[in-house]
């Protein structure tokens, strides 16, 4: 018989009940909450008279519609001024506070994007079943966890029951072999996958990331890859657990204590697909072809390389997908042709749950370190992704390095990922953003955005228009 | 979730084909925290002559005073009479729960849009579908009697007029069953109970690591 893969090991330990009808009853174990998905969740208990299942299986934070100046910030809930935003941070609290949820509140050094703040604070561990009212939570599957995002109806189910009724999904493994270029990221290489497979590759897959490349990348690197499983159509991205995770998950406040880790870290040691397990579909990417990549249109999957131009129209090998680069060109503002480091610039964007990490913002401050943000730009912001990556990059210095190169430094939360909040584009504004989502729209109306690494983003910051940033000044020394 | 197992109501008749959610619900009622309160707003760009704005006080706005729900004894219905392809549109559930806050208990139409179908059964609301030339009856029922009322017998799939005269119609089994005992998915996991609760101790000792106190 075959081997098992990650994916349905996770499943298998998950099952609480199979039913009749192919579907089954899977238990979880970690929610995540945050405002904009959880208030009819929980008016739903309270109207039915129900309980929490388990009380601390849940960990909530506000991060979609916080304010990441400081100024409206220090102000409290009060100080929000968009009326929506503030009821729905003000009815998170009120719920956690009555359910008696552990909550980072807005103003908690440890609140942040939950994507972010779940791993940094081991709430997602290996093994694990993780949900969240959002479809980043394919995030966390990077520490060899079972995640994805659920509907509100889906969220109040857990809270209720701790469980969720599945169907499984099919098992794709996307192999990177090889070892990858200088500056090339997690981000680089799924961009490029996604290019590769589109936007529906991964529809009805749990997608697991292997190979030599993904191995000796870091849990950061992992996180980014994951997050983008969605983007690829595949509610969940996996990676393999390895020494790379023990040592990230160790320590954290909620990882096993002491006398538990032996046995835990023994446990997690099998949370590998077996070198015989098969896979419904393999595909394969050579890491040294993989060079940074940039999107030019309104899906993720219209991506090229820093080298490369908008395609044509007639690029286009269908007539749906003619008519695809056509509506594109004309939202985006390109007749076709275009070299992709000509697109000037009006705003950077350096954040989201994708890419605001300690790492990430390291990352771009090597590569903005004694530079100036172009004076065409309109504004360059930074935004870290939890409360704690703040402190830590100010300790670091970072900081500065940004605000000296006119870039502005916020305070944790999505920002301009999705435009919740005041952190919008301009109609028409290009912007180079290290976020998952070009939609139209997505991060303002009639925004542009070009999805690139953290690197790539601060380097076209002082470019003014994107550069190949393996050939830019790296003065901090980044590797 | 309330159960279903007969229900005898004011039929409210409102002649068209497509209502969509928009028009069941508006979309700036959306952006609520809630998802009960929207009893008022259902149907809200037919039911007043302003618009509807979410905090705004209902019971001081103008009525459309010719909308069916306005008039007596209509804005006590509990059963609605549409047209086809009941409920298109979005997929968010605060359609059928402002149809279940108003106090309607069953819709019956010839076809219903499929997601709002769905939601329907998970908010103690029962989607009747009825072939075109039965509806049409009842239409014509509704019509000639003012304020006409219905007995809808779930556990024996019938509609049953005043004058003894009864209507059969189709149900998923599995969803009766829920609707009878008032289970909705929540109610139906929480069947699994005792499985839950073991799987939770075999895994504890496996992984007590899992466990939070
Ligand atoms: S950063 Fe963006 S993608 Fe991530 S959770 Fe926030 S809004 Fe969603």
């Amino acid at each position: 018989m075959a081997g098992f893969t990650l994916y349905d090991k996770l499943w298998a330990q998950h099952v609480v009940k199979e039913r009749e009808d192919g579907t089954a009853l899977i238990y979880i174990d970690r929610q995540l909450l945050h405002e904009v998905t959880s208030p009819q969740a929980f008016e739903g208990l309270r109207l039915a008279g129900r309980k929490l299942w388990s009380v601390p299986a849940n960990l909530a934070t506000p991060d979609h519609n916080v304010p990441t100046t400081l100024t409206e910030r220090q102000a409290g809930i009060e100080g929000i001024e968009d009326p929506v935003s503030r009821i729905q941070v003000q009815t998170l609290d009120d719920n956690c506070d009555e359910f008696g949820v552990e909550e980072f509140k807005m103003n908690d050094v440890r609140q942040g994007i939950v994507h972010v703040v779940g791993p940094e604070q081991g709430a997602t561990l290996p093994g694990m079943t993780v949900v969240c009212g959002d479809s980043h939570t394919a995030t966390h599957g990077a520490f060899a966890a079972l995640a994805h995002g659920i509907g509100t109806s889906e969220v109040e189910h857990v809270m209720a029951t701790q469980c969720l009724i599945q169907r499984k999904m099919k098992n794709l493994l996307i192999k990177v072999e090889g070892e990858l270029g200088q500056a090339i990221t997690g981000k680089d290489v799924v961009l490029h996958v996604i290019g590769v497979i589109g936007t529906a590759g991964g529809n009805g897959y749990a997608m697991e990331f292997g190979g030599s490349a993904i191995r000796s990348m870091s849990m950061e690197g992992r996180m980014t890859m994951c997050n983008m499983a969605i983007e690829a159509g595949a509610r969940v991205g996996m990676v393999a657990f390895d020494r790379i995770t023990q040592d990230y998950v160790q320590g954290r406040p909620f990882a096993p204590t002491q006398d538990q880790w032996e046995g835990a870290v023994s446990n997690w040691a099998n949370l590998v697909s077996d070198d015989d397990a098969v896979f419904d579909k393999v595909v394969e990417v050579n890491a040294a072809d993989i060079i940074p990549q940039v999107t030019w249109g309104t899906s993720p999957e219209m991506v090229t390389t820093i080298d490369g131009f908008v395609p044509k129209v007639e690029d286009g090998v269908t007539d749906e997908h003619k008519e695809a680069i056509q509506r594109a060109h004309k939202y985006m503002g390109f007749e076709g042709g275009e070299a992709i480091t000509d697109i000037q610039l009006d705003r950077v964007f350096i954040g989201s749950c994708t890419n605001s990490r300690i790492e990430d913002l390291r990352a771009a401050a090597a590569v903005a370190k004694g530079g100036k943000v172009a004076n065409t730009l309109k504004q360059a912001l930074v935004v870290p992704g939890s409360g704690l990556v703040k402190a830590q990059a100010e300790a670091e210095g970072l900081h500065t390095i940004f605000t000296d190169a006119g870039f502005e430094w916020r305070e944790p939360g999505c920002s301009m990922c999705l435009a919740m909040n005041a952190d919008k584009l301009g109609s028409g504004e290009h912007c180079a953003s290290t976020s998952n989502r070009n939609f139209e729209g997505r991060q303002g109306y009639g925004g542009r955005t070009h999805l690139v690494s953290p690197a790539m983003a601060a380097a076209a910051a002082i470019a003014g228009h994107f550069v190949d940033v393996r050939h830019f000044n790296l003065e901090g020394g980044a590797k | 979730m309330k159960a279903f197992t007969t229900h005898k109501g004011i039929v409210a008749p409102m002649d068209r084909a497509n209502i969509d959610t928009d028009m069941i619900i508006p979309k700036q009622f959306l952006k609520s925290i809630k998802r009960s309160g929207f009893g008022p707003n259902l149907f809200d760009e037919l039911r007043y002559t302003d618009l509807g704005l979410p905090d705004a006080d209902n019971s001081a706005r103008p009525l459309n005073k010719d909308f069916i729900l306005n008039r007596a004894p209509y804005n006590k219905s509990s059963v609605l009479l549409a047209r086809e392809n009941f409920g298109c549109g979005s997929s968010r559930e605060h359609a059928p729960w402002a149809l279940e806050d108003f106090g309607f208990r069953v819709v019956i139409a010839p076809s219903f849009a499929d997601i709002f179908f769905n939601n329907c059964f998970k908010n103690a609301l029962l989607p009747i579908v009825l072939s075109e030339a039965i509806v049409d009856d009842l239409f014509k029922d509704v019509a000639a009697v003012e304020g006409l009322e219905l007995t809808v017998d779930l556990e024996n799939q019938k509609i049953i007029k005043s004058d003894g005269s009864e209507i059969a119609f189709e149900v998923d089994a599995f969803r009766k069953h829920c609707l009878l005992n008032g289970l909705d998915d929540i109610g139906l996991t929480l069947q699994d109970e005792g499985a839950i609760k073991s799987y939770e101790e075999q895994r504890k000792q496996q992984a007590p690591w899992l466990f939070r106190a």
